[in-house]
């Protein structure tokens, strides 16, 4: 569960995130989109605990700026839009590092870290991989392996920026579909950031929509995918069509 | 653990971490070193004899070793010193070498070209010549001062390095830190030089320690520079695996449950301690910290939590063996132990250079 009052962030002095109220229920799926520069990449990693903020932001009931790192990280686990490949790093122990929060220091990874690890990387469908080297891999399996390291971390929120922004629309899909999956079975609480309209409508129990760092909608896909709010925001034209699982969005020429 | 996780040898597979096989390795490296050390020199001893000698030092061990008093004598008091000075300097220099190649996610970081080592060097020779009533002596034992000195020469060496490297902004290069550091080894040296000229009456000693301590080494060196050894390594090596996780980038190591920034400048200042108390004794040796930790990367894998442990011990088997070339190799006059290492490490720098590039391109 993420309760976030008045959330804003400062980078080198510019308001970035300038007053966001947002609700994210346990167990539920909010899309954030909006423009290029909107904050919602900044807002993702204040609601972590990765970026000094003002405001409140209480994960399960906790403000995530009291709680101490290895408690916030069995609690959040964040998968930044384009996270670091380590060199030579095999699948199975970039998978592993997930288990920091649970392994003490000058400790190494006990029996249950690698059993929790295992499980991930069999339900990503990437066990097969766990001695391949991570650059080895293909774009798609990369990401699940990322999000097998998110995974890893046992915590119950999940924070993804633009986890399908390097993908084709096939593996867009798949890892949606993924994501999905994992949240019913796991009952994870999930925010993430999304470009595609369309798919972030289709996916989402709920979407808000940011723009110069404050909410200009949120609710439903059908109440914040208007074209009215797309002109205003993105300045865009676009023709708004019914679809099977939500509003499908599609830029006309203008 | 079930089949899933074996690799297509269907060997099962194991989390990155220290390999007995490496490490009996590298003890083998160690005590090959020591006996060869030992052994080979301006009067070669039988090393079936020295290893005898070797067991004779533990207590409550008396073994008849076949070598006269004097050669005993040669050995206890003359090679050992050096020799064990060799395996510790060089495991110093190869582990701060490793360090700051984690701390800076750089492959060329090294303490010589990130400046560190000029800074200690300028550490030394300001205590040197500065010192009251010098009397000039090239082979005086150093004052217990000197490593203090080092040690602060070294950390505003890379605390420069470090600011000016920044200077480049976010996305800085490799290369760019590493152009930091020359810029500062060069700055560093050139206050060492005018020490150096407005102390005449001390320049035979400074030169005499430049070009590399270890032909004078006594227990003394060695009592100096253990100290400081042990705490740069307790220290290292106690973050090893946080230096894993490092490499995924500070902010997600945050989100692990790290704090990047204090792991960082306690291994910074671990790794400058370790350099400092090794160029306080040993001179100016170059390239170790950037051979050993490469080659124990490539051979036994990425992780830290194999290379800094390998580089101690292959690190100073190195140096040991470095220093056996430079007083044998060149007949009656010995090399100065740093050209050796340069000889060495300068061509391999130039492969770990291209590989970088390539890397990033």
């Amino acid at each position: 569960m993420i309760r976030v009052n008045d959330l804003r962030v400062r980078l080198d002095g510019n308001p970035i995130v300038d007053g966001v109220d947002l609700d994210v229920a346990r167990g539920e799926w909010v899309m954030v989109i909006g423009p290029n520069g909107a904050g919602k990449s900044t807002a993702l990693r204040a609601i972590g605990g990765l970026l000094p903020f003002t405001g409140t932001v209480e994960l399960n009931g906790r403000p995530v700026d009291t709680l101490p790192r290895r408690e916030r990280a069995k609690t959040i686990a964040m998968v930044n839009q384009t996270p670091t490949v380590p060199p030579a790093m095999r699948v199975l122990d970039y998978a592993l590092l997930g288990r920091t929060p649970y392994i003490p220091p000058l400790g190494r990874e006990s029996a249950t870290d690698l059993a929790a690890v295992e499980e991930v990387l069999e339900s990503l469908d990437v066990a097969q991989f766990a001695g391949r080297r991570l650059e080895t891999l293909s774009g798609g399996e990369r990401q699940r392996v990322f999000l097998a390291r998110a995974l890893a971390q046992g915590a119950g929120i999940l924070l993804l920026d633009e986890p399908t922004s390097a993908l084709d629309i096939g593996h867009q899909q798949e890892v949606l579909e993924l994501i999905d999956r994992l949240r019913a079975e796991r009952g994870l609480t999930v925010l993430a950031t999304m470009h595609d309209l369309s798919v972030a409508g289709e996916y989402a129990d709920r979407m808000v929509l940011l723009a110069g760092g404050t909410v200009a909608a949120a609710g439903p896909a059908r109440a914040v995918l208007t074209e009215e709010n797309l002109a205003e925001h993105y300045r865009v034209r676009v023709r708004i069509i019914e679809g099977e699982h939500g509003p499908l969005v599609v830029p006309v020429r203008g | 653990m079930t089949a899933l996780l074996r690799d297509n040898r269907s060997a099962v597979l194991k989390p990155a971490g220290l390999r007995a096989g490496w490490l009996a390795g590298g003890v083998v490296a160690v005590l090959i070193a020591l006996i060869a050390g030992l052994a080979f020199g301006s009067v070669s001893l039988p090393p079936a004899g020295v290893a005898v000698e070797m067991l004779n030092l533990v207590p409550g061990v008396h073994l008849h070793s076949g070598l006269s008093d004097r050669e005993v004598a040669i050995l206890t008091e003359l090679r050992l010193p050096r020799v064990v000075l060799g395996l510790l300097v060089g495991g110093l220099l190869a582990l701060a070498g490793a360090a700051y190649q984690g701390v800076f996610r750089n492959p060329l970081a090294d303490p010589h070209l990130l400046g560190v080592a000029a800074g200690a060097g300028l550490g030394v020779t300001a205590v040197i010549s500065l010192r009251a009533g010098a009397t000039g002596d090239a082979t005086a034992d150093l004052p217990i001062g000197v490593p203090v000195a080092a040690f602060a020469g070294a950390l505003l060496a890379v605390a420069l390095t470090w600011l000016l490297g920044a200077a480049g902004g976010r996305d800085r290069s490799p290369a760019t830190l590493i152009l930091a550091g020359v810029a500062v080894s060069s700055f560093l040296a050139a206050g060492q030089t005018f020490l150096m000229q407005q102390h005449v009456d001390t320049l035979r000693e400074v030169y005499s320690w430049l070009l590399g301590r270890l032909a004078t080494a006594g227990w003394h060196d060695v009592l100096i520079v253990l100290p400081y050894a042990v705490v740069t390594a307790v220290i290292v090596l106690a973050q090893r695996r946080e230096l894993d996780v490092l490499t995924v980038g500070d902010e997600e190591a945050s989100g692990l449950g790290l704090h990047p920034q204090r792991s960082r400048y306690l291994l910074i200042v671990a790794a400058s301690l370790g350099t400092a108390a090794a160029v306080s004794v040993s001179g100016l040796i170059g390239f170790v910290g950037i051979i050993v930790p490469h080659t124990m990367r490539l051979l036994a894998g990425p992780s830290y939590r194999s290379i800094l442990p390998l580089s101690v011990l292959f690190g100073g088997a190195f140096l040991a063996l470095a220093d056996l070339l430079a007083r044998t190799a060149g007949g009656q006059a010995e090399i100065p132990i740093g050209v050796v290492t340069a000889f060495f490490g300068a061509p391999f720098f130039i492969v770990v250079l291209r590989r970088s590039r390539a890397g990033a391109a």
